[in-house]
């Protein structure tokens, strides 16, 4: 019989799989639709036809990384209820809520309206179409709304309350859950994470044509729409990132303070760590160069607040662990049915903190009866391993800058008029592709990975989260998704890659490099 | 402001409405991909089929993701419950629909034949898989699920697949399967011109005749099985526990609501009337109606199942008192309450759009079309 534990982090493992995987086709499909929606206007506007083409050819690469992330949202929405069942009957009441919100406003939108983009051109007006394609963009941006709404509330759990006749959580305000601070923030940061993956995306391939000479005006027009959409992605990126979403909540406070490996709390203003290995069993940061300030300026707008250590963090989470063992005591009198107004009361003192005492079921069941020993581990079970949090933060943010160089030299040689004298750019172009994706992912692991060992920041344990399934139950599914995922990923790159290739001659219009290389009357340019 | 219980009973229709709404709208692509291999013989037939659901399936496959993030909403614990106790099964509908998206959209990308016929196969597999195990799920609630709950709500006791593959819930799920391989004949005879027409109209008469015979089976042999009633549980106005109500168990129970509400006999009859209609109207050449009729079938056949259920949503066989009621399982008033306010809100929106993107796409598909759009067509 494997233990809990095992069942747990088999479960974590595949949602994680899942879940990345899913976000290598979202982002492209947030970004690449607004993309779409830029060039199908300026065809609108002026009537021309190479817009219109440029709309079709990078709709039909839309289209294969469309399919890609339908396929595999369902997975996301399956996965709530066949592996964290229990989760789903504690914070449902709440949690369902955008879920289900994005399927009536958004995903609704998006699914309806994708098939007549592709199939529409000719049963529509251009306007028509244009507002078809708009409403593409705009379903799959809401979706990505309501989706981080429910993902800011397991980082940030606002506007919630346990109801003690029920046993789970249950919504109090719908408005704090809507406009939760962290959800606002996430919201603009992975969005224009996603815009900044898609103008990469067809930055790289339309610098490929120019640098093979084919079909320039097309790719040239591409590449300029791309290096003005990325660069005003990539500034939102780091500009509105997400680190104002850092001191919102208590998680967020220790996330703030493993990527910045902060063990202790520095006196205001905090400098932050550019470079040092983060040191575990000693707790510190060996060979740590330190730029004064900018950690105090970055996290709390001014000069005078203090950025809280792990080690402060972690006594505080150890004394609301003991503040939350009354509250647990409490719970077990009225659940066996005394609701005197003192045990009442005592609950109600305590309860902000019953989910940490929920901590304590790792090393006894009964919780009660915990030893400080017990406590000491649980509280220290609070802090996830820093290393890992302290570099791929910064392979994020280093993949974000580099990003931002790339768009500046596009956008400025474009702006030029200059990109066809620049073959390094265009090169440059290619190799950064892959950066935009990986900061994405990165970034999703730093967020979630960071709000460790909470399924719900300081309400449900991960450990209590998971359904009743067997072990031979997860490792079936777990191989039916890494092999179809795998046979997936493999078609769908061969697809992007054939039709990359193929360029503006897969539309068949005549008009396109291997069209007429193929003419006999041999009009080659 | 509503009554709670007022609430529950306003969810358990809509959560039915859902359902029956995918089952509609997502329910003729689904007949249409169990078809396609047959009925379609060469390449240009099967895009005629193909693309008679191209632009529409993606927003019809949406009715399932919204029914499974309302039931998350407005039922957790039926979400929960049955999502995991159902989890190899599950899993496996899940692996089935990936083949969709990607099938409809990678299929044309290549001309080599290998490779469209490999993916009819999986569109085939897409859509019968899921339209056979949703049925045996079915059938599985009136055999009673076998699950226990302890005072936490966590499923404590429960039994894989091989215990959900009994000969009452297969037979449930060819029902299930003959409704929707109905509609999307009905479907196909409305889109689809000449041949494929032609071979719809059989398939029609076949699937009616089949899917008449299944279900009235199904009836009968329900008189047969134990059904539960519930005999006691707190105050429906009140938020209620799973565990503190008590069920009486008893052969063909599941028959009674009929005697308490003889107005629910409209379902059943409603679905043996749809199949009689739809076969008749096929035959003659009326593929419109025969498409509002074998809708009207699966409203009638869904609805039967929910009537003979009610107020259960998920019985337990091997705890009774653990199965979750329309009483015992839902979300708190609030959100019943703004989720009951979405809904009003978005629904009539979706409807109208959909209605629209139809209108835009309407018109018979025809092999023609198919050559001459055959680099723009799936």
């Amino acid at each position: 019989m494997p233990s809990p534990e095992a069942i747990v982090d088999l479960s974590r493992l595949q949602f994680a799989v899942t879940a990345l995987y899913h976000f290598l086709f979202v982002p492209l499909t947030l970004g690449l639709s607004w993309i779409l929606v830029i060039m199908e206007s300026v065809y609108v506007m002026t009537g021309k036809q190479i817009y219109k083409d440029m709309t079709r050819f990078w709709g039909k690469l839309f289209g294969i990384n469309f399919a890609m992330g339908v396929t595999t949202g369902i997975t996301m929405e399956f996965q709530f209820g066949t592996n964290w069942a229990y989760y789903s009957h504690y914070v449902g009441d709440i949690f369902g809520i955008p879920l289900a919100v994005e399927g009536l406003m958004a995903f609704f939108l998006e699914s309806t309206f994708v098939g007549v983009f592709f199939f529409g051109w000719d049963r529509l007006s251009k306007v028509q179409h244009l507002l078809v394609t708009f409403l593409v963009a705009l379903g799959s941006n809401l979706s990505a709304l309501w989706i981080l709404i429910a993902n800011a509330w397991m980082q940030n759990p606002v506007g919630a309350e346990f109801n003690i006749d029920t046993l789970r959580m249950e919504l109090t305000s719908v408005a704090a859950l809507i406009f939760n601070p962290v959800a606002q923030v996430k919201f603009v940061h992975t969005v224009a994470a996603g815009y900044t993956v898609a103008a990469s995306f067809v930055l790289g391939i339309s610098a490929w044509y120019l640098l093979r000479g084919r079909d320039t005006a097309f790719a040239a027009r591409s590449y300029a729409v791309a290096a003005g959409f990325g660069l005003a992605s990539v500034l939102s990126v780091i500009v509105l990132g997400d680190e104002s979403g850092y001191t919102t909540g208590e998680v967020q406070k220790m996330k703030l303070a493993l990527i910045e490996a902060e063990w202790e709390t520095q006196p205001p203003p905090a400098g932050i760590t550019a470079f040092g290995i983060p040191n575990q069993r000693e707790e510190r940061t060996d060979y740590a160069i330190k730029i004064p300030w900018v950690l105090g300026l970055i996290a709390t707008r001014s000069i005078d607040e203090e950025v809280t250590g792990i080690k402060e963090l972690r006594a505080a989470n150890e004394r609301r662990i003991r503040n939350g063992i009354p509250a647990y005591a409490a719970l077990q009198k009225i659940r066996g049915g005394d609701r005197s107004p003192a045990t009442l009361a005592e609950f109600n003192t305590h309860k902000e903190d019953l989910g940490y005492a929920l901590l304590l079921k790792k090393y006894t069941p009964a919780v009660i009866d915990a030893t400080d020993e017990q406590i000491h581990r649980a509280a220290a079970d609070t802090v996830p391993r820093v290393a890992p949090m302290f570099w791929i933060f910064r392979l994020m943010v280093g993949c974000g800058f580099i990003m931002l160089l790339t768009f500046i030299l596009a956008f400025y040689y474009c702006a030029r008029r200059s990109i066809y004298n620049h073959p390094s750019l265009m090169r440059l172009s290619i190799y950064t592709m892959p950066l935009p994706w990986i900061a994405a992912e990165a970034g999703w692991i730093v967020a979630e990975y960071g709000r460790q060992p909470w399924t719900i920041s300081g309400i449900l344990p991960t450990r209590l989260s998971a359904s009743s399934v067997s072990a031979g139950d997860l490792y079936f599914s777990l191989a039916g998704f890494i092999g179809f995922y795998t046979f997936l990923l493999v078609i769908e790159v061969m697809l992007m890659l054939k039709y990359a290739r193929l360029g503006p001659s897969s539309l068949a219009t005549g008009r396109y490099h291997f069209e007429r290389a193929a003419a006999p009357s041999g009009a080659r340019s | 402001m509503i009554e709670y219980a007022a609430l529950k009973i306003i969810w358990w229709a809509l959560l039915g409405a859902l359902l029956i709404g995918f089952a509609i709208a997502d329910g003729f692509d689904m007949g249409v991909g169990m078809l396609l291999p047959f009925l379609g013989k060469n390449d240009a037939e099967r895009r005629v089929i193909i693309n008679s659901i191209g632009p529409t399936w993606e927003g019809n496959q949406t009715w399932l993701i919204t029914a499974g993030g309302a039931t998350f909403a407005a039922w957790p614990l039926v979400y929960s419950v049955s999502f995991s106790v159902f989890y190899v099964a599950l899993l496996l509908t899940l692996f089935a629909l990936f083949f969709r998206p990607v099938g409809f959209d990678y299929r044309s990308k290549l001309p080599d034949p290998l490779w469209r016929n490999a993916w009819d196969w999986g569109l085939f597999a897409g859509s019968a898989v899921p339209a056979f195990i949703f049925g045996v799920a079915f059938g599985n609630l009136f055999l009673g699920v076998p699950f226990r709950l302890d005072e936490d709500m966590r499923v404590v006791e429960s039994s894989g697949l091989l215990h959900h593959l009994r000969p009452f819930a297969l037979l449930c799920g060819l029902v299930s399967a003959g409704m929707l391989c109905l509609h999307g004949a009905t479907y196909l005879q409305l889109r689809a011109d000449g041949v494929i027409a032609q071979r719809a109209r059989r398939v029609v008469a076949f699937m009616a005749l089949f899917t008449l015979i299944s279900f009235a089976a199904a009836g009968l042999w329900l008189t047969q099985i134990d059904g539960q009633r519930l005999v006691g549980m707190g105050d429906p106005n009140a938020a209620l526990l799973p565990l503190a109500k008590t069920v009486s168990v008893g052969k063909g129970a599941w028959l009674s609501n009929y005697h308490v509400y003889p107005w629910m006999m409209l379902a059943p009859l409603t679905g043996f009337a749809g199949l009689l209609l739809a076969r008749y109207c096929s035959a003659r050449g009326r593929a419109g109606v025969a498409f509002l009729a074998s809708s009207a079938v699966i409203a009638g056949i869904i609805l039967t199942a929910g009537f003979s259920l009610y107020p259960f949503l998920m019985p337990s066989s091997l705890h009774p008192p653990s199965g979750l009621t329309v009483w015992d399982a839902c979300s708190s008033r609030h959100t019943l309450f703004i989720m009951l306010g979405v809904v009003i809100v978005f629904l009539p929106i979706i409807l109208a759009y959909t209605a629209w993107v139809y209108r835009v796409m309407r018109g018979t598909v025809t092999v023609e079309r198919i050559v001459r759009e055959s680099h723009t067509a799936y």
